[in-house]
């Protein structure tokens, strides 16, 4: 990747730069590479599912991308701004929703919005009106008072992505999160992102291991044991592969690329 | 970020920790019950066993439970500080330690306010404790309740700082026995809490030694000497000393860029 080195400085025109752009990223946990030479571009407005396995380094991307921790090698950029210079910019610019629940159960539907929105350094009485808005939206506003401890696990999921639109951003990066949900919950929530994306221009990361989560005309990023094996449309993929459907060209893709 | 935006962090932290510990009455009890069963069973049963000279800043005999009591207020600390730590694993297990860490305030900050929301919390739990030991005898002067908060805060956050430093560098703090072991018990017994520093002296030299050295003990006499209204002013060096090693440790521990953090998280 020779694009390592390109300008750090921010954006001058926001609707051409990208909302996620990674590129050269190595990680390793002592001896065990868990991404390798990772690069990927996604712009406003689209859906990207990042597809792989159990173990194919999606959650270490996403703990790259939320800055658990640094990148050591290449680069994150969110919107232009560098995730290792300008992170407080760049963070300020993303929604995330992680695989495991990470709501108070005890605390309320509105407590747990609070909360978040004064992480984020926003006013109660803006926070109010946004919770308000942001739960309408979720269909959960009459839940607004219950304990989380009180919701099934669809709503809970919903209450997330709710909380992670509370201050705003431009880019929601969602890391499994329809795991251990039946399936009328994980239509209902895809229905639900896949609905933000298209009315509020918002680009969306969405991992998962399930191939039946991606939609025709979607952006797609095969990962496994650490590589991008392929990035492209649906179609572009499945013309990599040679294959006429996305579930085939995965199962080629991974069987192509030889085992160590 | 502006300096409001940082103000509604550090309040909404502090207020999340609050609302926590509304909910868990279970921990707020237990809180309670752990140095009262102190004051009223042992120090009971040891008074006329040890016998307490009078050394500052006591100035007439006292007995033992008025001895003990500071011992027990940094006890109470102690022990919130380890479960806040335990929180903090256990948070971080769950999730909700990664709500707080994308949030694009300053990572020392967020770390700072969860410590101070901390604090607030085991403060409200000693002056608690201090209601109901009041009707058991102690009872400082007056203004000892106000000149002890300086120091309260002072050694919650050393406490508190030490049991977040833990929870980025141990890998199973899950269990809370490893925690009474190796780290509440010898800090509470290796201090001046339960007997003075001289007569451990009488005992061993080096035990004597071991004592001073812990931190725990400065902020035991800081709460003491406090509590009468005067300054320790060794003990309040050591306690600002003791707190500012472990806060950089503790920030170190979940710096991005360290290895602590990367390590676990990719266990």
């Amino acid at each position: 990747m020779g694009r390592g080195n390109s300008s750090l400085t921010q954006p001058k025109n926001q609707e051409r730069v990208a909302a996620l752009e990674v590129a050269g990223l190595t990680h390793d946990f002592g001896s065990t590479r868990a991404l390798d030479d990772v690069a990927l571009t996604i712009h406003p407005g689209d859906f990207m599912v990042l597809l792989g396995q159990n173990g194919a380094g999606k959650t270490t991307l996403y703990s790259l991308v939320t800055r658990l921790y640094n990148n050591r090698s290449g680069f994150i950029k969110i919107f232009g701004y560098d995730m290792r210079r300008k992170s407080s910019q760049a963070l300020a610019r993303i929604g995330v929703i992680f695989q495991q629940p990470t709501l108070d159960l005890d605390l309320t539907v509105e407590q747990n919005l609070h909360y978040h929105a004064a992480l984020h350094g926003i006013s109660r009485s803006q926070a109010q009106e946004r919770l308000e808005e942001e739960l309408n939206r979720g269909s959960l506003i009459n839940r607004s008072n219950h304990k989380v401890r009180q919701l099934s696990g669809g709503q809970r999921r919903r209450v997330e992505i709710s909380r992670a639109l509370m201050h705003r951003p431009k880019m929601l990066l969602l890391d499994e999160p329809t795991v251990g949900l039946d399936i009328g919950s994980r239509q209902d929530i895809l229905d639900h992102v896949r609905g933000l994306c298209r009315e509020d221009g918002l680009a969306v990361l969405w991992a998962t291991h399930l191939i039946d989560e991606i939609d025709k005309g979607e952006q797609v990023v095969v990962l496994h044991e650490g590589k991008v094996l392929a990035t492209g449309s649906v179609d572009e993929v499945c013309k990599l592969a040679g294959t006429a459907t996305i579930r085939e060209a995965f199962t080629t893709l991974v069987r192509r690329e030889p085992e160590e | 970020m502006t300096f409001v935006q940082y103000f509604r962090c550090f309040v909404g932290i502090v207020w999340r920790e609050g609302l926590r510990f509304v909910h868990q009455r279970e921990r707020f009890l237990s809180a309670m019950v752990r140095p009262l069963v102190w004051l009223f069973i042992f120090a009971a049963g040891f008074r006329s066993v040890l016998g307490v000279s009078i050394i500052p800043p006591y100035e007439t005999y006292i007995t033992y439970e008025v001895y003990i009591a500071p011992g027990l207020m940094a006890m109470i600390q102690l022990f919130n500080g380890m479960q806040s730590s335990l929180s903090m694993v256990y948070d971080r297990e769950m999730g909700s330690m990664r709500t707080l860490l994308v949030s694009p305030l300053p990572r020392w900050f967020l770390l700072v306010c969860k410590l101070l929301a901390g604090v607030a919390v085991s403060v409200i739990q000693v002056y608690a404790f201090l209601l109901i030991a009041w009707f058991w005898d102690i009872q400082p002067p007056l203004i000892g309740l106000l000149t002890v908060l300086p120091a309260l805060i002072l050694s919650g956050l050393m406490m508190g700082a030490l049991g977040m430093f833990l929870s980025s560098a141990i890998k199973q703090l899950e269990n809370f026995a490893g925690i009474m072991n190796f780290v509440i018990f010898p800090m509470f017994f290796a201090s001046s809490s339960l007997y003075p520093l001289w007569k451990m002296k009488e005992s061993s030299l080096l035990l004597h030694n071991i004592c001073w050295a812990n931190p725990f003990t400065h902020a035991v006499e800081l709460i003491r000497f406090a509590f009468y209204g005067q300054i320790n002013w060794l003990s309040l060096s050591y306690v600002v000393i003791a707190t500012g090693v472990f806060l950089g440790l503790a920030i170190y521990g979940y710096d991005p860029g360290r290895r602590l953090i990367t390590r676990k998280a990719g266990a």
